[in-house]
């Protein structure tokens, strides 16, 4: 990858191998899924292929309020973290409220990013919207994989620890490199 | 926070004034190990529309002293701001400043 480039009118441009158009590709998709709402995902009720957020937004509105308890995987509890700290009553109406369509704009940052990122990669240039909705699900794929691996602020120290043949050390790497794209993104939507 | 391959140049300014403090409301983002400080930074100027100094300040307080207040006010504005930064990522919640 060469680093992300401004792009007159406030977009930003940038050059991705195909694999790594594919790595983005996945990684996005998955913190897709998990963002999805539970309730969007049964019977009857899932949106047709097509259908946007907008519309999972009115869905999750006619649903109702959502959880009141923050999600039990670790993962999710940091992409839809608590609104108030030491107090779980404000907390868990916080959540009721907003948690539906927090998780409907995650999701929609990520259709986005996918949207803009063919499988093959090349060329790309965003719009500067676009170009934040990469920020943005960029930055979820990073809390995800970061959560996974514990990583900390001393995260050169964890992966200088591993031996190459750890499972793990490709992952930092992964995670290294997403960090470097995002740098790149930062810089250029300045 | 981290600072990445390419950190951001960062001013500190030295006599930073806290004009909101005496508002009854905060808006407070906590530090965590994964967002990089540039985008703290360019997410502050962005939603908030504060000058890049300010921005840089407010991060630099997460990153150093573990949280910051970056907005005070009315207590449906701070949870929308909540709101906002959820979407970005970062890590906030509403407190009363008492």
């Amino acid at each position: 990858m060469e680093p992300f480039r401004s792009v007159r009118g406030g977009g930003a441009r940038v050059s991705l191998a195909a694999a790594e158009a594919s790595l983005l590709r996945s990684l996005v998709g998955q913190v897709m899924s998990l963002v999805e709402p539970d309730d969007l995902e049964g019977p009857g009720s899932s949106p047709e292929p097509g259908e946007d957020a907008e519309l999972a937004a009115l869905e999750a509105m006619v649903h109702g309020p959502g959880a009141d308890k923050p999600p039990e995987d670790p993962v999710l509890a940091r992409l839809l973290p608590d609104g108030y700290r030491d107090d779980p009553e404000a907390a868990g109406e916080f959540r009721r409220y907003t948690e539906p369509a927090l998780r409907s704009a995650k999701h929609q940052a990520a259709q986005e990013m996918l949207d803009t990122l063919p499988e093959s990669g090349g060329r790309i240039q965003l719009s500067q919207d676009q170009a934040l909705s990469w920020l943005k699900a960029l930055n979820d794929v990073r809390l995800a994989l970061g959560v996974r691996l514990g990583v900390t602020e001393e995260f050169e120290e964890q992966w200088g620890q591993l031996k190459p043949d750890d499972p793990q050390w490709s992952a930092f790497e992964v995670y290294a490199w997403l960090g470097a794209v995002q740098e790149s993104l930062v810089q250029a939507m300045k | 926070m981290v600072v990445s391959a390419a950190p951001a140049e960062v001013e500190v300014p030295r006599s930073a004034d806290n004009p909101v403090s005496d508002k009854p409301w905060v808006t407070i983002v906590w530090n965590d190990p994964v967002n990089l400080m540039s985008y703290v930074t360019y997410v502050f100027q962005h939603v908030f529309g504060y000058p890049k100094k300010k921005a840089t300040k407010l991060m630099l307080d997460v990153h150093h002293k573990g949280k910051a207040v970056v907005a005070a006010g009315a207590r449906e504005a701070m949870e929308r701001n909540v709101e906002i930064l959820h979407g970005y990522g970062l890590w906030a919640t509403v407190k009363q400043d008492k």
